[in-house]
């Protein structure tokens, strides 16, 4: 059995304490008139930067303000208090989805390694189904920020606000699949079909540690497991539409759904890595060896190869095509955020390509936690880039709120997943492919 | 210089490797070992060193991207630019997302054909090559050991490895110059 360590719980507390401050302060500092915002620029040596900016590209930083193509003075400082009041709000929600997709990573791969009957993963088992548990409270936290976005509190989703909907063709034609009350019901249904397969799933595991005989709950494991995946990749995808792709509401991509899988796949699949790595050196977890541990890096690494195939594929199409009403996705993320969007890139395929190509590599655990810490970094990244843009538009600035907002989850994160681990054995004793796979070599 | 060698036959792979294995821990020399089909961690226990295919992939992989790059900067850029979609190609840099799909599948090409044509240098195939293995049951359910009975006592010998779990043991008189 792991017991948490008071370091470890006050280490998480600390975590969200600091993050909790440092976001309030986010909220308080922001300006709440166009006079502060006025202020603020005349203050600020950007200032002028960013409205002779305004002026030539303002019409795509939000979708909600392209209409007025001819900025007056106190247009512009509206246009600006908005996105300087959006920032905060964008923080806590790139953050709370970033952790919360974490666990759903790790919740689809659980269900996978039913599904398939894989063999020479059941000693980490107990470490995902421990991250699955951030599935419920994170699920939740993020479903009282979807709520706030959708009834239109903050201003996050433009088509939310019924004023900028109206006269808006592609809005109104959208109306009746994005609007607040739909929008929360079907959140409500994806978060509560993947909270019950966490449930049974979790529950079934248990009982067969207590009775193998006959492998009675391996085999409703199974099936659950199945059921869960169909039932995953469509609302999975649907919700990616809901969550992320509604920011930008003129435009679509087709292989959205799959764009953000597998950005949730690889930072959940590197987060297993990383705590069962932990756990390890911790002196726990002796059945896990070094084959377990390069079979997860070499999905860190195949995932990260998946992930840039989606991101060119979607990039290409849209690049050559050149449509105005798509390209513009492109042109906002190449103009406003040139570092982070390739950064992103560097950081989510070209570091895990080099580092994480050599076999050997792959099963020396501070070559897998470096990779892994970039991996995450840089999915937190590419979450920032699919949010900000049409958010804050090009007054984004990763500073307090960001990375409070950062602290806060990774806290909760941390003393939920750790807490989670305390409540049953390391090892799923009765699954019936265990002892396969504490003797799995590679 | 005829030597002797002894040839093991085992008809289960678990047995094979706890017998490579155990010949090993007796310091006998495995000269080879014939499979009907690739045995996992084999190379491992027979103490082989790692293959150096990898290498010479990641090098083919690396030869196949620069003539990608070079061809395509011959024919769209240097040769013949045209127009395509509003996008003049007048520099390989401004027009490389469209090249991607020609630089990644060249990598693969070359990595994966020049390293098939590696491995068949190395391990000496040819077509029309005559097979070497000692005993045609090799190719069907049967897994051969061939171990160098050099100096050592060929009785003993015998004994060890039928106790290692053999099905048939037979000593060989081999030709230097035979096979």
């Amino acid at each position: 059995m792991y017991t948490l360590s008071s370091k470890l719980r006050l280490f998480s507390i600390i975590l969200v304490v600091i993050g909790a401050l440092g976001l309030t302060y986010g909220f308080l500092s922001a300006p709440s008139t166009i006079e502060d915002v006025k202020e603020m620029a005349a203050h600020d040596a950007h200032g002028g930067g960013h409205g002779d900016a305004k002026a030539t590209s303002g019409d795509h930083a939000n979708e909600s303000h392209g209409k007025d193509d001819a900025h007056g003075g106190d247009e512009h400082y509206e246009h600006l208090l908005h996105q300087l009041q959006n920032k905060p709000w964008a923080a806590l929600y790139i953050a709370a989805f970033f952790f919360f997709m974490i666990s759903l990573g790790v919740l689809a791969f659980y269900a996978i390694q039913f599904a398939a009957q894989a063999g020479w993963s059941p000693v980490l088992f107990r470490v995902m189904e421990a991250i699955t548990a951030y599935l419920v409270p994170g699920g939740i936290i993020f479903f009282v920020i979807l709520a706030l976005s959708g009834f239109h509190i903050n201003h996050l989703f433009v088509w939310a606000d019924e004023s900028k909907v109206i006269g808006d063709k592609l809005l109104e034609g959208k109306a009746s699949w994005l609007n607040s009350w739909w929008f929360i019901v079907r959140a409500a249904i994806f978060l509560g079909g993947w909270f019950l397969y966490r449930h049974f799933a979790i529950k079934y595991s248990r009982k067969q540690d207590e009775d193998p005989t006959g492998n009675k709950w391996y085999k409703k494991s199974f099936k659950i497991a199945a059921a869960f995946l169909v039932f995953f990749i469509y609302t999975e995808s649907m919700a990616s539409w809901d969550w992320i792709m509604s920011f930008d509401p003129h435009w679509f991509s087709t292989l959205f759904g799959w764009y953000v899988f597998a950005s949730l796949f690889v930072s959940g699949i590197t987060t297993i890595a990383l705590i069962t790595i932990y756990l390890k050196s911790k002196g726990y977890m002796e059945f896990v060896n070094n084959s377990h541990i390069h079979d997860l890096a070499k999905f860190m690494f195949g995932i990260s190869i998946f992930w840039t195939y989606l991101w060119f594929s979607q990039f290409m199409l849209i690049w050559y095509s050149n449509i105005p009403e798509e390209v513009t996705y492109f042109i906002t993320r190449i103009e406003d955020y040139k570092l982070p969007f390739f950064g992103m890139v560097v950081m989510n395929f070209v570091f895990p390509l080099l580092v994480l190509m050599n076999s050997d590599y792959k099963r020396v655990n501070w070559f897998v936690v470096m990779a892994g810490i970039i991996i995450l970094c840089g999915h937190y990244v590419d979450i920032f880039n699919m949010v900000m843009p049409a958010t804050v538009g090009e007054s984004w600035f990763i500073g307090i709120s960001e990375i409070s907002a950062v602290l806060l989850f990774l806290g909760l994160f941390l003393f939920i997943v750790f807490k989670a681990l305390t409540k049953a054995p390391l090892l799923a004793k009765g699954n019936p492919y265990i002892e396969e796979s504490k003797h799995f070599h590679y | 210089m005829a030597s002797k060698v002894i040839h093991a036959l085992y008809t289960d792979d678990d047995v094979l490797m706890d017998a490579v294995k155990q010949v090993r821990a007796e310091h006998y020399h495995i000269e080879e070992v014939y499979t009907p089909f690739p045995v996992h961690g084999l190379d491992k226990a027979m103490g082989l060193a790692p293959t150096k295919l990898a290498i010479t992939a990641f090098m083919y992989g690396c030869v196949g991207l620069t003539v990608a790059i070079t061809m395509m900067n011959y024919i769209m850029i240097e040769d013949w630019p045209q127009d395509i979609g509003g996008k003049p190609s007048f520099s390989y840099l401004e027009n490389m997302p469209a090249f991607v799909p020609i630089m990644f599948e060249l990598t693969v090409f070359f990595a994966a054909h020049l390293m098939v044509i590696t491995f068949y240098m190395r391990s000496k195939l040819w077509p029309f090559k005559e097979a070497e293995n000692p005993d045609v049951r090799t190719t069907d359910d049967h897994f051969l050991m061939e171990v160098d009975a050099g100096h050592h006592d060929v009785d003993t010998m015998t004994s060890f490895l039928s106790n290692t779990g053999a099905v048939e043991i037979k000593v060989i008189d081999k030709q230097e110059d035979n096979h």
